[in-house]
């Protein structure tokens, strides 16, 4: 019998018009293709063009279409009229709102520019930023990566000139083994996937460290659960068994590394721990074959590593000496930590043996002659198919810098980074520390700071204190609790401005942050900080907060201006090479954002993009650079400003279609380029030649291509630090050499934490308190399908992660007896919640998890008071503290790396009880009023109908 | 199974309705004029009734005969075709009977096997569903089809009938719960067959695929707890069997006790069709670890 | 239509791949989005912003948690579409004939025009594939993507399922699983790909790829030469050091 089928329509137009973007949905900036409908978004799918993620999308990426149509989205500026933390607001027009904001900062310039406090959270767009700072004159300015990686970016950028985090990458197409060291979904998202399922498709082996077994780690064909926060034990261990074998990469480590420099051993004097250094400041190595010291980058030399040098009765060693005597020592291992890592001392050898295995006996070989920076030529590039990458689970501990250093040393003494099959630098990536710049904080009223606020010290003369030696910046960034504190700290700004120490602010300016929910340690507290009041005067304690969020989030009802910003797929943007790169490791990559739809708010001021308001205060505030010669504004708006601005003469926020449209780095302005841009995808991909795709530090093909496109303006080669020696003119200065010297209560810190080789200590939290008491270690990890606080307003994401249970571990969930449904109260040394539990056996047996960011505040983000998020949802948050639990020293130390100052999240520790039921989750807070109403009830979404 | 009141009232009462119009067929009682007539409006309110709740239950009734097309592999087009076929024969046969005071007995036995189509047809639904190893074996129509004619038989005050096949349709209904209480395990569906990894170990759904509800979830992931479905089933057994079979043996019993055993009946049938859809569980379930 | 056709030309369908998923939910919210502005109604939201939202998904992602004999519990992503089964219980017991596998190539699809709602579709499905609409009204389930896969206005590139274009890990693959040839027939062959809950007779037309044994370390002794210590004194260790310097 023949089947009667209906006629289906197999080719239906998709859409009338495809318009490609960058996604915002995440930091990952992956390439889109939004196709409209009569002016409307039907459909977002990935840009198969594109670097980052060549056609593929995440799940929040694919629910753009929700965002841009959220109820939540903000709609018109607001002046509070309230109290803070009420939510009540009316709108103001945009003229008023920006006379409101110049009528509060102009009169700061003049008088204290540092009272303007400009903070700024998950933007992408820190070179305007930062330029806007600098103009302004405040040396109050920073970015999230404080309380976010900056362990690992400051880690990476010291020991090898380039990070993890999005400025590198594992040679997905050729490595033969990776190591993902407490990574849950990182900033790289989508090549990350892309990656492992390259190697997944190879039959590559991943092994996954980490406490707990999801995502990445689940499909790792080998897991390691490691005890939050002794990973530095681990690799050092791994390091103690590869030395002990000769599992090294001698050749590697002579000629790129520090391996070789001599090292001051005098006892005495207060070079002690320095490098021995010529006439001209190079550093010196021992040529073999002259028995000589001489300058580490001559030509022709062949540096040792067995002897030292014996000059004016001082001996000095190589680095590779001491480093060898270190971690040959039997404090190093497997059987000396494997109880403190949770892991067997045989799986340790094991995995030691296999990182042997896999980078020698499957060494490969690309033939591709290359020319070092001394001049050798070198017929093939050598690979060690071993990569490896690391994330928060490293960095979030107070321990964190110097694990991630231990992670770059080992795989340094492995030689696979920057060869086939290691890990790969993306550019502007490789850049050393010193070509870093180094902070500026020193303000002057009416005028603008000498250069960039963030960089990169090199020693204690380079720290920002004031001349009283007291901190220059709000966050106490660069001082001697956290002197290498690359990225500023913004999780300290609002406490800090609470307290008045170091100083007084007058204006919070913080943009696409939600302070006031789960970016903040100690969420209850942080509220109240801000509506904080003088009881003399009943003036807020931080008297004034203007904040640009693009939602109806947490942290909008405690500002006094908000500037609401548009969604991603209506403004300007540039993914640009001064900022945070989309590059890849074989090619240079930079990308915009345009309006593919335009901003309406129906009835409503409407919406502005930030970049464009901030443009606009620039000159009404008269900012240099941001007023032409006329004394009119600069630039029109951001679009103007990406394509007209120079950073420096022929070198803009993008680096394609320069000039006439055919110049690629340098360049004149080209009044054409976004339209080129928007023509070419919304990307331009420069490619790096075949003979500079590897060594790049040290290759010299790299070199001149990375100053031909205007990443350096003359070739930088370096050799990598596996002794830092920065970090031994901190512990100088805390033995007492020096003139600018710390406080006497962090002597004793800085000479154990800031040494100059990688080592472990305990993380500071577990260390201040009774491990018996808190017994359990609590982390969050990202959910691949939510980002952070700003997915929970879209629809279709919301039902994927609308509540979030503790998940505990067998023991304890059998100990205690819980069962499905159940519910615990959990105690930090700094507070409770009560929360739902769920049980996983797939997690390390002193580990509790949950996902970050689900808890939501009532009445935030057009959700209903009883949205799940609300009452079954909940933040870790609640429970950390930026400072640690009194140790009775009369001193609050702060829960942060030591050296870098990032926020030491997964050091948290915790007991649990089981409980019964609550109504809701705790605590609980007052419902905020919405400034911008509910959103409708159904949704059956479909533009061409 | 969500238990869904228009689910259970429509295979009660057109249950019932369609028992009572087989007995009607056959001629027992053999009725004409006004006692025909309300003995048919009763069946006719039943049955039709019930068929109107079941498409309460349609995302579209406005496309209802739609339903009628497909009788060649659907159960479910089979029970409305069989249905509407017994419903006009029957209709036939009733209104010659209370209008003309004519029984065509051939009508009638057309009639009344129409309707035992329908009523098997209704099993067979859920009978064949291998999703639901509590109904899928022989002792779902036999009990369905059974108590349907055993409700009949009560509404149409045959006496003997009505005890042989309650006691039967009771006999069956405790056949059904008992052999149903193991057809899951003997099935053989397990997480670890869900989803090919039992090989490997213990299999445990570890997170939901959403944290909300869904369609899958209101409609076929429903507990029940084991106490409350004993109490439902002594209460089911007890009334919907036990108690009017009592009742129509007491001698000389009147339509009063008649009336109260169907009462009974009735009330003991939703019952135990409550327990019908609540206690199954279908194979879905263990993909969302409502069973271990 | 609700009889299944004798055979099918092809058997269109997908492979997915349990030791390569992620577990990220992109391909969930892909097919959301293609097939709310694609074939048929739009897959609608309830709730959509109160106490539990609830909306209609064609694909979800399950985790389960496996826990072998010796060693570590395992955590397994589990993606889950219609399967597009031979002998599809969803539709022959449909009653309006809504419900039909194409004979073409074997994707089931639902006639949303024909379809009353009644749900047994639902009821007969071993996998929870289907999902009514609860705005619409209909019976809503995965269409393969039928709209795209030959979709002439789209590059022959993009002519696959959005929840295949969209999958960052590569996990899922389409293809004609009637052809011992294809690709993902080759791929089902290679990995032991298997069926779900094979004892409800449905043949399946989608095929799981199983994870790969994990936490292999007993290859201990294998490698245990890679760490042959090279001296046994901090002397020794400077004397080879030498050495191997000398060699390179
Ligand atoms: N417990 C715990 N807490 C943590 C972490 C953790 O691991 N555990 N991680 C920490 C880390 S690493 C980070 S980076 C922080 C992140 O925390 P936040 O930086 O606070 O991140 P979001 O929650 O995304 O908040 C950003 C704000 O930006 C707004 N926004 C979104 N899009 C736009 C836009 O286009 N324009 C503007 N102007 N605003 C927009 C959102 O509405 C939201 O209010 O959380 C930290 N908090
Ligand atoms: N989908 C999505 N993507 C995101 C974000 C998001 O919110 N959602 N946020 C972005 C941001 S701001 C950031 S900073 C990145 C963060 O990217 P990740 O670093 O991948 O994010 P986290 O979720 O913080 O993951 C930390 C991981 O470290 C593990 N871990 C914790 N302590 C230890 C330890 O001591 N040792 C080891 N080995 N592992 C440990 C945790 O189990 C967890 O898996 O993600 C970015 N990408
Ligand atoms: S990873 Fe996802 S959310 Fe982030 S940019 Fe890429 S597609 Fe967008
Ligand atoms: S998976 Fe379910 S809906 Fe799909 S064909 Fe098989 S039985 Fe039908
Ligand atoms: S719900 Fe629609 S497709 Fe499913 S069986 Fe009923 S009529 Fe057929
Ligand atoms: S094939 Fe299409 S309809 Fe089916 S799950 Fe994938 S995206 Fe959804
Ligand atoms: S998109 Fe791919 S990796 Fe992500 S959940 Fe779906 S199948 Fe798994
Ligand atoms: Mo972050």
């Amino acid at each position: 019998m023949g089947h009667l089928e209906p006629k289906l329509d197999l080719s239906p137009k998709v859409s009338d018009e495809i318009r490609k973007t960058t996604c915002y949905m995440c930091a990952c900036r992956c390439g889109i293709d939004v196709h409209l409908k009569a002016g409307q978004v039907a459909y977002i799918e990935g840009n198969r063009d594109h670097p980052v993620n060549k056609g593929v999308l995440c799940a929040k990426g694919s629910a753009g279409i929700m965002q841009v149509n959220a109820p939540s989205r903000l709609r018109a500026p607001l002046r509070r009229v309230g109290p803070r933390g009420s939510g009540q607001f009316e709108e103001i027009s945009w003229d008023e709102a920006l006379q409101t904001a110049v009528d509060w900062m102009a009169p700061l310039r003049d008088s204290a520019p540092e009272k303007l406090a400009f903070f700024t959270g998950r933007d992408q767009s820190q070179s305007l930023t930062s330029w806007w700072a600098q103009a302004y004159g405040t040396p109050n300015y920073a970015a999230h990566g404080g309380f976010c990686s900056v362990n690992m970016a400051a880690a990476g950028i010291y020991t090898m000139g380039g990070a993890f985090w999005e400025f590198g990458q594992p040679d997905w197409d050729r490595t033969k083994l990776l190591l993902l060291f407490g990574v849950a979904e990182d900033h790289d998202s989508n090549p990350i996937k892309i990656g492992l399922g390259k190697l997944k498709a190879r039959g590559a082996r991943v092994i996954g460290i980490n406490p707990i077994r999801s995502g990445y780690n689940a499909v790792a064909d080998d897991w390691i659960g490691i005890t939050p926060g002794t990973d530095g034990l681990l690799i050092l261990s791994l390091i103690h068994c590869l030395l002990k074998a000769g599992k090294i990469d001698l050749d590697y480590l002579t000629r790129f590394t520090n391996a070789p420099v001599l090292v001051n051993e005098d006892p005495d004097s207060p070079e002690r721990g320095l490098f021995l250094r010529d006439a001209k400041g190079k550093m010196l190595v021992l040529d073999r074959k002259t028995g000589l010291p001489t300058a580490f980058d001559a030509p022709g030399v062949k540096p040792g590593l067995a002897h030292g040098y014996r000059r004016a009765g001082i001996t000095h060693r190589p680095v590779f000496q001491l480093l060898a005597e270190r971690y040959l020592s039997e404090d190093h291992a497997p059987e000396a930590v494997a109880e403190r890592c949770g892991i067997p001392a045989a799986r340790i050898h094991a995995l030691a043996a296999e990182l042997a295995r896999v980078a020698f006996d499957e060494a490969i070989e690309i033939a591709q002659p290359w020319n070092d920076f001394r001049g050798d030529r070198h017929g093939t590039m050598i690979g060690r198919p071993v990569a490896m990458h690391a994330m928060r689970g490293i960095s979030a501990h107070s321990n964190g810098f110097q694990t991630a250093r231990a992670l770059h040393l080992l795989q340094i003494l492995l030689g696979t980074v920057e060869v086939p099959g290691g890990f790969r630098f993306k550019p502007p990536y490789p850049k050393p520390p010193e070509a870093h710049p180094r902070p500026n904080a020193w303000a002057n009223p009416g005028q603008p700071l000498a250069g960039p606020h963030l960089g990169f010290v090199m020693g204690p003369e380079d720290l920002a204190l004031r001349p009283d030696g007291t901190p220059a910046r709000i966050d106490k960034a660069f001082t001697w609790e956290n002197p290498m504190s690359a990225h500023g700290l913004m999780h300290m700004v609002i406490s800090n401005a609470h307290a008045g120490d170091p100083y007084k602010i007058d204006t919070l300016f913080l943009y696409m942050a939600n302070m006031a929910w789960n970016s903040s340690m100690g969420t209850g507290r942080v509220m109240e900080m801000l509506t904080d009041t003088d009881p003399e005067t009943g003036a807020y304690v931080i008297p004034r907060i203007i904040y640009s969020d693009a939602y109806s989030s947490e942290m909008v009802a405690y500002a006094d201006l908000i500037l609401p910003d548009t969604t991603y797929l209506e403004r300007h943007d540039c993914i640009s090479l001064l900022d945070r790169p989309i590059s890849e490791a074989d090619a240079a990559a930079d990308a915009i954002r345009w309006p593919v739809v335009e901003p309406d708010r129906p009835g409503h001021a409407g919406v502005r993009g930030f970049q464009s308001v901030l443009i606009d205060l620039g000159a009404r505030l008269g900012l240099p650079g941001f007023v032409a010669e006329d004394g009119g504004p600069a630039y029109a708006d951001y679009a103007d400003y990406i394509t007209r601005h120079e950073r420096k003469p022929g070198i803009g926020p993008l680096m394609g279609f320069r000039g006439d449209g055919s110049a690629t780095g340098r360049g004149a302005p080209n009044p054409d380029q976004l339209e080129r841009y928007i023509a070419n995808g919304g990307i331009f991909v420069h490619h790096i030649p075949e003979a500079a795709q590897f060594y790049k530090p040290w290759n010299t093909a790299y070199q001149d291509w990375a100053v031909k496109l205007g990443i350096y303006d003359s070739p930088q080669p370096y050799i990598f630090n596996l002794y830092l020696e920065p970090l031994r003119k901190f512990q100088l200065a805390a033995e007492g050499h020096g003139d600018r010297q710390p406080p006497d209560h962090l002597r004793a810190r800085i000479r154990e934490t800031m040494d100059p080789l990688p080592i472990w200590y305990p993380p500071f939290e577990g260390a201040a308190i009774e491990v018996d008491t808190y017994p359990f270690h609590a982390l969050t990890q990202r959910p691949m399908a939510m980002y952070h606080s700003w997915g929970s307003q879209n629809a279709w994401l919301r039902q994927i992660h609308g509540q979030n249970p503790l998940y505990l571990p067998t023991g304890l969930w059998e100990r205690h007896g819980f069962a499905e449904g159940d519910w615990a109260r959990v105690t930090s040394p700094h507070g409770e919640i009560v929360v739902p539990v769920a049980h996983m056996a797939a997690l390390n047996a002193n580990t509790v998890w949950t996902w970050n960011a689900i808890g939501k505040r009532k009445g935030t983000w057009a959700l209903d008071k009883d949205a799940q998020e609300a009452t079954k949802g909940f933040l870790l948050n609640h429970l950390i503290h930026e400072l640690l639990p009194p140790k009775g020293d009369g001193l609050r130390w702060s829960n942060s790396d030591p050296i870098t100052g990032q926020a030491a999240w997964f050091d948290l520790r915790v007991r649990i009880e089981k409980i019964t039921a609550p109504a809701e989750a705790k605590p609980a807070f007052p419902p905020l009023k919405s400034p911008v109403g509910h959103g409708p009830k159904d949704l059956a979404w479909k533009v061409g109908r | 199974m969500h238990p869904s009141p228009s689910v259970i009232i429509f295979t009660t009462l057109s249950g019932l309705g369609f028992g009572l119009m087989i007995f009607l067929g056959l001629g027992a009682p053999s009725v004409t004029g006004w006692v025909a007539f309300w003995f048919y409006l009763i069946a006719y309110v039943l049955a039709v009734g019930g068929l109107m709740a079941s498409a309460f239950h349609l995302g579209h009734p406005e496309r209802a005969l739609k339903a009628f097309t497909q009788w060649h592999t659907s159960w479910l087009s089979r029970e409305a075709v069989a249905a509407v076929a017994a419903l006009l024969v029957m209709g036939i046969y009733a209104a010659l009977a209370v209008f003309f005071g004519l029984r065509i007995p051939a009508l009638g036995w057309l009639g009344a096997a129409l309707s035992l189509l329908t009523l098997i047809a209704t099993a067979m639904i859920y009978t064949q569903l291998r999703t639901v190893p509590r109904w899928n074996h022989v002792l779902t129509p036999l009990h369905l089809v059974s108590t349907a004619l055993a409700g009949g038989a009560l509404l149409a005050g045959q006496v003997t009938p009505a005890s042989v096949l309650l006691l039967a349709a009771g006999l069956i209904q405790i056949g059904h719960w008992s052999v149903g209480d193991t057809r899951f395990a003997e099935a053989g569906h397990t997480l670890g067959s869900a989803t090919g990894l039992g090989s490997r170990g213990q299999v445990r759904a570890f997170e939901p695929p959403h944290t909300g509800p869904n369609y899958l979830l209101r409609e076929m992931v429903y507990v029940v707890g084991r106490k409350h479905a004993l109490k439902l089933r002594i209460l089911a057994a007890g009334f919907g069997y036990a108690l009017p079979l009592v009742l129509i043996l007491v001698p000389g019993a009147g339509h009063v006790l008649g009336g109260i055993a169907v009462i009974s009946h009735l009330l003991g049938v939703f019952a135990s069709r409550w327990l019908f859809f609540a206690e199954a569980e279908h194979v879905v379930g263990l993909y969302y670890g409502a069973r271990v | 239509m609700t009889r299944l056709p004798d055979h099918t030309e092809r058997k269109l369908g997908l492979v997915i791949d349990l030791d390569t998923c992620v577990g990220c939910h992109a391909c969930v919210v892909a097919c959301k989005g293609w097939n709310t502005e694609n074939y048929g109604a739009p897959l609608s939201d309830q709730d959509a912003y109160g106490a539990e939202p609830s909306g209609t998904f064609l694909n979800r992602v399950h985790s389960y948690e496996v826990t072998p004999e010796t060693g570590a519990a395992q955590l397994v992503h589990f993606p889950k579409s219609c399967l597009h089964c031979e002998d599809a219980p969803c539709v022959t017991v449909c009653p309006t004939g809504a419900s039909y596998k194409r004979s073409e190539d074997g994707i089931v699809l639902v006639n949303e025009a024909d379809c009353i709602g009644c749900g047994l579709c639902a009821w007969a499905c071993p996998y929870g594939a289907r999902e009514m609409d609860a705005a619409a009204g209909v019976m809503k389930k995965c269409t393969l993507c039928v709209d795209r896969i030959y979709n002439e206005t789209l590059p022959e590139i993009d002519r696959e399922p959005a929840c295949v274009r969209t999958c960052p890990a590569g996990a899922r693959h389409f293809g004609d699983l009637g052809d011992p040839e294809s690709d993902v027939s080759q791929l089902v062959a290679a990995r032991g790909g298997i069926d779900l809950m094979p004892e409800q007779g449905t043949k399946p037309v989608n095929k799981y790829l199983p994870p790969r044994p994990k936490d292999t370390w007993e290859q201990t002794d294998i490698l245990a030469p890679f760490l042959t210590p090279v001296a046994d004194s901090p002397q020794g260790f400077l004397g080879w050091l030498d050495r191997a310097l000398d060699r390179l």
